[in-house]
């Protein structure tokens, strides 16, 4: 089978050339993240507005989260953007093997991630930080305020991870294509727009982290 | 006020509707196609004319809105000299009471040519105050105040609706607001079972609910005095200044520790499902009946003065 | 479907046969018919709430049905009618249909993507469907809070879920339709060349891919609120009620737009072709789309003059509101401009055109009477609004939605609808609709709040007058489906371009072959040329 005829197979009978594919598909990306950023867009302008209304309540309950466990997981992600850059750079070459091998480490580095992520969660739940009937946070004159601190944080953390989640599959299904020698230096936007999509979700994070874990931390 | 404006908008829609119609009309008759294979001459519009039906319409919706937000701030400002009413809606009744003390449902009693203003909360869903002579409305929501004022000038019957969905019931939450001759006014408020004034129940739940064992009006309680206090500057423990109007006391008495005085200590306790949404009404014309801020010292007889009518009542700013 | 002899040719209709070739298409002319045949299924299923709702108010008090049931009905009728007949309606059927064919495109950018969200609306429509059958939900279709997420016993959750999963389906209707514009294009379709049809679901596209997101995020902060209590939008834990509502306005007032700005680019369409005059300032008509899409995002707060939001924040509001009204005028004048010195043809889609110029001006007139602040606080929630947004979904985004119907059904089936039966119901719709509507601005001014099951005996006449123009208007709209249905059968064949219009559709025979064209076309006329057409098509018969 020769090169041209690999081409010919990836590119789908609606488009005229390779190029014109690559170029939607990028497209079609960047505007699903737009969308994204309208959809966190939302949860995150209720988050904003409720803690300008309860300044304090959302400053003790914000003091609960653990700002190391926050950050060295800020950290991992960070990493796995970085292995994330490093596999659409070996899919641009055709290095094989290499392309697998970040998949692989990116999807531990985004495993750790969720793992700790939910210790988090867990370690709340055994805390009574989770809303619901049984709700107390210690010391807190208004109860209700802080739960709904805890109600926006379980929402965004929740989405963030449901996000890194569907990321996982995807790039396990790309680790999986790009073994079998899928991807070629001339057909690899799968691994491209999977990586605008990795990126993206570390960026949300990126925002949550300071507005949830650190935005009053003098006090 | 409302219909002036009314009118003149319709006159403005009357008029842009008719030229289109009457152009379609035109153009579809004089322009008729006569031979299926005909082709017009084909041109480009001057800009001139783009320029020209992009910059009238603008002028004319910019006077729509002058006058809009004119007519706006005028129906949504009450008057100093208000007569005050307090009103709560739940499904899927509203309950209303006079300041003397008299509590309608579905129904308001009010004196022509006097400005009414009603203060507004709701105990589940959102409700709207809607009086459709008095071309007046506010949504009604629970967990803060919101105001109508209107002032009839004809005695007569005037239909009240709830006008924001609100369940089963809704097109139920009617009533009707009765306007009286000032005297007739006066007469139908002696006449009737009147628990006595709302300042005087507010003074009673005061009593019952706990709240005269720390607020001493001398101030040497373990909280302050609210001798004075409706309508002052309240400095708080983080250094912000607030204003004591009726929601800052309906928060303190619900959600004590929002916003704590300068000195004194969140100690207090939550009144949120011991005291109704008209009992909160009633503390808060206590608190109003307790001095404004210039007439701080009898405060503590204050309940004797609360029977004096209404109008007689000025709420002068704490400037 | 349809095989007649004369018809050997392959084209898109008879490529395959049976459900699965249905099911499984990627064709985006197919996936066309399958959302024409899914959102007329939901128009009717919203015009039996909409009969219903009528026959109540002709007596003041609540005699027909129950007043729960009454609340049911007006909230499904909404629900139905906005997010799965006229969200959907003509981006979904017309433009999935004809942009590609319109940009000279033999497939949307991303087929599969494309199918996918027909069965997204599908599914959602499913779940809607089953939240009545099991006993209905009652919040209005605004789903105000803390009703909807506290009080109401009803299906509210279920009915959430089906819109969230629809709201998906128009995003990536969106996103498709973005992508297949701008990387799409046949040699030659430069931006300024498109028609202005396929700028007006570019515009389109914009609001549904920035503002579905933010319902989507807000429909679920309610169902979690409603199922577990957790105080987003509940008074008592500290929630506020007012920031649902901006942040369901923030996407409902632009989704007013997802419905009318499509129903604009027909009409464009319409008035040239059977005017055969190139329509009166092409950029400015245009441009106007584009101005209408980001002005539409900052103007969701006039639907909150009196719910408490401060009046400074109003102010704004109103004044922004007053904008929008600027380009929807030029787009007005040029269509009736278009006209000038022309030759007007009045065949069945130009009546609708005309009915939505009409009707449309109406409608964006009295919007203006909501924009007013002073103004808004006594008709706010009353049968004004009610009539207002008719004028502006049924006098407009209908109107046009059915002239797309008559104007394209001849490429879409290869057959023409019977034009006498044609003319006759634009009429009725026409007629049937001012009787419906125009007395609801009269007893909406006089004071009759929306959504009462029960009134005060005054407004009766009025109503009367209401329930005897829906009947009209409800035969206006049964008779097409009887004659739209005969025609794939019985109407006459029509040929490749039976209006002579000059859009790249009208180049490929009727009905249009599987990849739309034999090979890619390219353009070298500027839209609506009617004078390079004519010569063409002399050229071709020489």
């Amino acid at each position: 089978m020769s090169a041209s005829q690999v081409e010919r197979l990836d590119l789908r009978e609606q488009f005229d050339t390779p190029e014109q594919q690559k170029e939607a598909s990028t497209l079609g990306m960047w505007i699903f993240l737009v969308t994204e950023v309208m959809f966190f867009g939302g949860a995150f302008a209720a988050y904003i507005v409720y803690r300008s209304f309860y300044t304090e309540s959302f400053g003790h309950a914000s003091n609960t989260l653990d700002v190391r466990i926050g950050a060295f997981n800020t950290a991992v992600l960070i990493v796995s953007s970085l292995t994330m850059v490093l596999a659409v750079h070996a899919a641009q070459i055709g290095a094989r093997k290499l392309i697998v091998l970040f998949l692989l480490l990116t999807i531990l580095f985004g495993g750790v991630f969720l793992g700790i992520k939910a210790y988090e969660w867990h370690h709340k739940w055994e805390q009574g930080l989770v809303p619901g009937p049984g709700f107390h946070l210690p010391g807190e004159p208004m109860q209700g305020q802080a739960q709904l601190f805890f109600s926006l944080y379980f929402a965004m953390t929740g989405l963030h991870a449901l996000h890194m989640v569907v990321g996982v599959g995807i790039l396990s299904v790309l680790a999986v294509q790009a073994y079998m020698g899928r991807f070629s230096p001339a057909y690899y936007s799968p691994v491209d727009i999977a990586g605008l999509y990795w990126h993206f979700v570390d960026i949300i994070w990126i925002f949550l982290f300071p507005l949830l874990y650190l935005i009053n931390r003098h006090s | 006020m409302t219909d002036n404006l009314y009118f003149f908008m319709v006159a403005v829609t009357i008029f842009f509707s008719f030229s289109i119609f009457l152009a379609i009309l035109i153009f579809a008759i004089k322009y008729r196609r006569r031979s299926p294979d005909e082709v017009p001459p084909q041109f480009h519009g001057p800009p001139a004319l783009e320029l020209a039906w992009t910059l009238g319409p603008l002028v004319i919706v910019m006077i729509m809105f002058a006058w809009g937000a004119h007519v706006y701030f005028a129906v949504s400002t009450p008057p100093e000299n208000a007569l005050q009413i307090y009103g709560v809606g739940k499904q899927w009744m509203w309950k209303l009471q006079h300041m003397e003390g008299q509590r309608e449902i579905n129904e308001l009693h009010i004196p022509v040519g006097v400005p009414v203003k009603v203060t507004l909360t709701s105990e589940d869903v959102i409700h709207s105050f809607f009086v459709p002579d008095f071309r007046t409305k506010s949504d009604v929501l629970p967990g803060r105040y919101t105001t109508v004022w209107f002032e009839a000038t004809k005695p007569g019957r005037y239909h009240l609706f709830c006008a924001e969905y609100c369940g089963t019931r809704h097109s139920g939450m009617t009533g009707w607001i009765y306007a009286m001759e000032p005297h007739d006014y006066q007469a139908w408020l002696s006449g009737g079972a009147s628990e006595g004034s709302m300042a005087a129940g507010g003074q009673k739940l005061f009593q019952d609910l706990g709240c005269a064992s720390c607020h001493l009006p001398d101030g040497r309680g373990r909280a302050p005095s609210l001798v004075g206090v409706f309508g002052s500057a309240v400095k708080l423990a983080n250094g912000s200044t607030v204003k004591a109007d009726e929601a800052y006391i309906r928060e303190s008495i619900l959600q004590p520790n929002t916003k704590i005085a300068a000195g004194f200590q969140p100690i207090m306790p939550t009144f949120q499902g011991l005291v109704t949404e008209e009992g909160v009404t009633q503390l808060i014309e206590y608190v109003r009946s307790l001095g404004q801020p210039q007439a701080a010292a009898p405060g503590a007889a204050a309940s004797t003065e609360t029977k004096a009518p209404p109008a007689a009542r000025p709420q002068p700013d704490a400037k | 479907m349809i095989t007649t002899a004369t018809q050997e040719r392959t084209h898109y209709l008879n490529a395959g046969y049976g459900l699965k070739s249905w099911l499984l298409t990627k064709d985006h002319k197919r996936i066309g018919l399958l959302y024409l045949f899914t959102i007329t299924l939901f128009f009717a299923l919203g015009g039996v709430f909409a009969t219903l709702i009528r026959l109540e108010l002709l007596t003041p008090p609540g005699d027909l049905v129950s007043s729960d049931t009454y609340n049911k009905l007006f909230t499904m009728h909404g629900i139905i009618m906005i997010f799965f007949f006229l969200v959907p309606s003509i981006p979904a059927t017309m433009g999935n249909f004809f942009i590609p064919m319109m940009i000279g495109a033999r497939d949307m950018a991303f087929p599969k993507l494309n199918l996918l969200s027909w069965y997204l609306l599908v599914v959602g429509g499913l779940f809607s469907i089953y939240a009545m059958v099991a006993g209905g939900v009652d919040t209005g279709w605004t789903f105000y809070t803390p009703f909807s997420s506290s009080y109401s016993n009803t299906y509210v959750v279920a009915t959430a879920v089906g819109i969230f999963v629809a709201g998906f389906s128009s995003i990536l209707t969106g996103l498709n339709f973005i992508v297949t514009i701008h990387t799409m294009r046949a040699p030659g379709m430069r931006w300024m060349r498109m028609p202005l049809f396929v700028w007006s679901h570019y515009a389109t596209a914009l609001i549904m891919v920035l503002g579905t997101p933010v319902l989507a995020i807000t429909i679920l902060l309610v169902g979690a609120e409603r199922l577990f209590h957790i105080g987003i939008f509940d008074p008592a834990f500290g929630g506020d009620p007012i920031l649902f509502q901006h942040l369901f306005w923030f996407y409902s007032h632009p989704a007013v737009y997802i419905m009318i700005l499509p129903g604009f680019g027909v009409i464009s369409e319409v008035v040239s072709t059977f005017s055969r005059s190139r329509v009166f300032g092409y950029g400015f008509v245009a441009f106007a789309s584009l101005a209408i899409a980001i002005l539409g995002f900052l103007v969701w707060g006039h639907h909150m003059f009196v719910s408490g939001q401060s009046a400074y924040a109003g102010l704004v509001f109103s004044f922004l509101s007053f904008f929008v009204a600027i380009p929807s005028a030029v787009k007005v004048f040029n269509w009736t401009a278009t006209m000038y010195k022309g030759s007007v043809s009045y065949a069945t889609p130009m009546l609708y055109a005309f009915g939505f110029i009409g009707l449309f001006t109406v409608g964006g007139l009295t919007g203006l009477f909501l924009a007013a602040m002073g103004l808004d606080i006594h008709v706010h929630d009353t049968y004004f609004v009610v009539a207002h947004f008719h004028y502006i979904m049924v006098g407009g985004a209908v109107m046009a939605y059915m002239g797309a119907l008559h104007y394209w059904w001849p490429k879409m089936t290869g057959r023409l609808y019977p034009e006498g039966w044609a003319k006759l119901s634009a009429l009725l719709v026409f007629v049937g609709f001012n009787v419906t509507f125009l007395p609801q601005f009269v007893v909406g001014y006089l004071g009759m709040p929306r959504r009462y099951h029960v009134y005060p005996d005054e407004f009766q006449v009025l109503h009367v007058l209401s329930t005897a123009g829906a009947s009209i208007l409800a035969v206006g709209y049964v008779l097409p489906l009887i004659y739209f249905i005969w025609s794939v059968r019985h109407g006459p064949v029509a040929g490749a371009n039976p209006w002579h219009a000059t859009g790249l559709e009208w180049k490929t025979p009727s009905p249009p072959p599987v990849h739309n064209f034999e090979q890619t076309p390219i353009v070298r006329h500027e839209a609506y040329d009617y004078a390079a057409l004519f010569q063409e098509e002399s050229e071709n018969v020489r």
